[in-house]
């Protein structure tokens, strides 16, 4: 971030404001950033949601509010915040209220640790993947306090579902992002987005090595998100909602928002992980092709690390769509033996090729120099 | 120390994969069913009731509504019944018209059938595709009756009006068995699908027969009972009854499936014999001075979810002394209560679902 902080500073030292201001509102800047970048991301992915579904099940999709749909959402979310905020009766209202909010905040916050661009990680640790886990863990745990709370028995068992998915398929994903760290031989986003660099593109990227990996890595993510086929926790035909039955108005609408802040991040993860992060597919960066070492070609770099970034998670949440549209949903105890009989042996597996190929061939993995 | 207690759980009635009003009360064991007790009567109109105060004519609308997925098996039912007690007989040009309606209405029936079992399953896509086909169906009895699923169009001693349009019904029956085979690929071949409905749900032919069972769940476990063999209106016209012998989810998925491509030789053979004999005669009964003798009058039909009968008990006056109904689904719920305990409750789902039965033919 130095790079930006040293261009901030000078912007306001040209206009006469003070060094100090700068150095105050520069760590809320990209917070700011982040949150009003996200919200719009969501709003527009709901949106490419449903588009999406519709034209793959014969339909229009949202096609009244605005051209081509394009404010049906911010209309679903003007009429859940001014709808009523409904506590039934026998919640425990502390847990009740809280676990929403205790949804958001682990969502938003996973934002802010992944590297959009060279220059642009708001919070970078050097174990930031660790961090990333545990966070994008904690929703979870957030659900089933809500799903507790409601004392509503298909909310109990929603969460009870959600539980005990992601407990058997935590650990299938740490696996998987420990044989991505062992290649990159960093725990950092950056670091592992770096390791994948190679001027022949996209060969050098980790999923040509860790392919299983990241298959591995994709059902877990989806169960991980609760999206179809194992959308289990909010199984709408068995369980009604699961555990957000009983949510209502605003409350229901962070459950929403952060399912699909998730989905983003989960996406980006995955792009950072196997598919080179922010860097081009073609090796160079067609911005400094374009304009060469000028000073705005520079700057276009960062918004070109950030657009590959997003056009890979994209595509990841294009397929995830796309299984939502075919698959029906698995059975519960499938699900479990799934996870236990064959995922986890197989992500060892894949632990064990990734140290191989580290051990034999060291830093010269494919096309790496 | 831990203690273990049983949760009751109500499914319903307003539950979105009850198809319609039915309440299970379940017993949980965990996830696991311990038992189960269907509770009926949310939907229920007093059809049978209602019979006893109005004319034959004035009740004929209403019994489209009894199942308002397949309305044309209802009406044929009135209809046969007071044609039979009076001893009118049709001409062969409004029999085939009727045997053409009753089996498009199938068509459309199982086809939204095939929907709903995905849609309680979890998929969402496969429900869209059955619904646009089912479009089709539904657009052409607009078209010839008027109406998209209360239709009044067979009328005491014939039908309300000469069918027509029948290129639809041939567009229909050259469209509907490719998109079958396209179900085949999407829904017949998914692992999942499978995974989730073979070997799951088993009906015994012994528990089906003592429960009652007919129509597709019955020939799903091996025995061949299609009450079309002996009906009078399919006497000249070709067809197999589908009989499976798998008695689980999927067989009964499959024979639907079946069952929908058999339905559309019948039609096909209708249409045929349509064009071939343009002669348009029947003689209607005056509703004015429909009376029915004084006695026990019954019959059946084939209807998509089972085996639909009427009884009527009439003392020589213009309205029923007396109005039964049988429907198949009835029996289907309260096969329930042994087909689910022990399952689990996702399990349980889909197997109710797959017994296809909709809930205001239960409660009438």
């Amino acid at each position: 971030m130095n790079y930006l902080y040293h261009l901030y500073i000078e912007f306001l030292t040209k206009y006469g404001i003070p060094k100090l201001f700068g150095d105050i509102t520069f760590y809320v800047l990209p917070f700011c950033l982040s949150a009003a970048v996200l919200m719009l991301v969501v709003l527009f992915l709901v949106l490419f949601e449903r588009k999406l579904l519709g034209w793959l099940t014969q339909r229009k999709g949202p096609n009244r509010v605005g051209i081509w749909g394009v404010l049906q959402t911010l209309a679903d979310a003007l009429k859940l915040l001014l709808k009523e905020n409904v506590t039934p009766d026998k919640v425990d209202k502390f847990l009740f209220n809280l676990a929403p909010i205790l949804v958001f905040i682990p969502a938003m916050t996973v934002f802010c640790i992944i590297p959009f661009s060279a220059e642009y990680t708001f919070v970078n640790t050097s174990t930031n993947v660790i961090l990333y886990l545990v966070l994008v863990a904690f929703p979870m745990l957030s659900l089933f306090l809500g799903g507790w709370a409601s004392n509503n028995k298909y909310a109990l068992m929603g969460a009870a579902r959600g539980i005990a998915q992601i407990l058997s398929y935590e650990i299938p994903m740490t696996f998987v992002v420990l044989s991505v760290v062992t290649l990159a031989a960093s725990m950092n986003m950056t670091g592992i987005t770096l390791a994948q660099y190679s001027r022949n593109g996209l060969l050098g990227w980790f999923f040509i090595p860790c392919i299983i990996g990241f298959l591995i890595m994709f059902i877990c993510v989806l169960a991980e998100l609760n999206r179809c086929p194992f959308d289990l926790p909010e199984a709408e035909s068995e369980l009604i909602c699961g555990y957000n039955t009983e949510y209502s108005g605003m409350r229901f609408a962070l459950f929403y928002l952060s399912e699909y802040t998730l989905l983003f991040v989960n996406s980006l993860f995955m792009s950072i992980m196997f598919f080179g992060g922010y860097l081009s597919p073609f090796g160079v960066y067609l911005s400094q092709l374009l304009f060469g070492d000028t000073h705005l070609g520079t700057v276009l770099v960062y918004f070109e690390q950030a657009f590959w970034l997003c056009l890979k998670a994209f595509m990841i949440i294009f397929v995830i769509i796309w299984i939502r549209a075919t698959l029906p949903r698995l059975a519960s105890f499938d699900l479990l033996k799934f996870s236990w009989t064959i995922l986890i042996p197989l992500a060892i597996f894949n632990l064990f090729i990734a140290v191989f190929i580290k051990y034999t061939m060291g830093g010269a993995l494919c096309g790496l120099s | 120390m831990t203690t273990t207690t049983k949760l009751k759980l109500n499914l319903g009635p307003q539950h979105p994969s009850t198809h319609g009003v039915l309440r299970l009360i379940l017993e949980l064991d965990g996830e696991k069913i311990l038992s189960c007790e269907p509770d009926i009567g949310y939907l229920h109109r007093g059809m049978e009731r209602m019979a006893e105060g109005l004319t034959y004519v004035q009740y004929l609308p209403t019994v489209d509504r009894i199942d308002y997925l397949a309305g044309f098996f209802y009406s044929e039912l009135l209809c046969r019944t007071v044609e039979q007690a009076l001893g009118v007989s049709l001409s062969e040009r409004v029999k085939t018209i009727r045997v053409t309606m009753l089996e498009l209405c199938r068509i459309a029936s199982h086809l939204l059938w095939i929907g709903a079992f995905l849609m309680d399953l979890g998929a969402v896509s496969p429900f869209f595709y059955a619904m646009r086909e089912r479009e089709m169906i539904l657009r052409y009895f607009e078209k010839l009756t008027g109406q998209r699923m209360m239709y009044n169009y067979f009328v005491f001693g014939g039908v309300r009006k000469d069918i027509d349009y029948l290129y639809d019904i041939e567009d229909i029956i050259n469209i509907i068995p490719a998109k079958l085979n396209d179900y085949e690929k999407i829904i017949s071949e998914n692992p999942i699908f499978i995974q989730r409905t073979k070997n799951k749900g088993i009906l015994e032919p012994e528990l089906a027969i003592n429960n009652s069972i007919t129509g597709v769940n019955l020939r799903a476990s091996g025995i061949n009972y299609d009450l079309r063999n002996s009906d009078y209106l399919y006497t000249d016209i070709d067809f197999k009854p589908i009989v499976m012998s798998g008695k689980d989810s999927f067989t009964r998925y499959k024979a639907r499936l079946e069952e929908i491509r058999e339905s559309i030789k019948i039609v096909k053979t209708c249409i045929t014999k349509l064009k071939k004999n343009s002669n348009f005669e029947q003689k209607l009964i005056n509703p004015l001075t429909l009376k029915l003798p004084d006695g026990e009058f019954y019959s059946e039909i084939e209807a998509p979810r089972g085996l639909a009968s009427v009884y009527i008990k009439s003392q020589e006056q213009d309205k029923p002394y007396r109005l039964k109904w049988r429907t198949g689904s009835y029996y289907s719920v309260n096969l329930l209560r042994k087909l689910l305990v022990g399952e689990y409750l996702n399990d349980a789902i889909a197997i109710s679902g797959s017994l296809d039965f909709i809930l205001p033919e239960v409660d009438k």
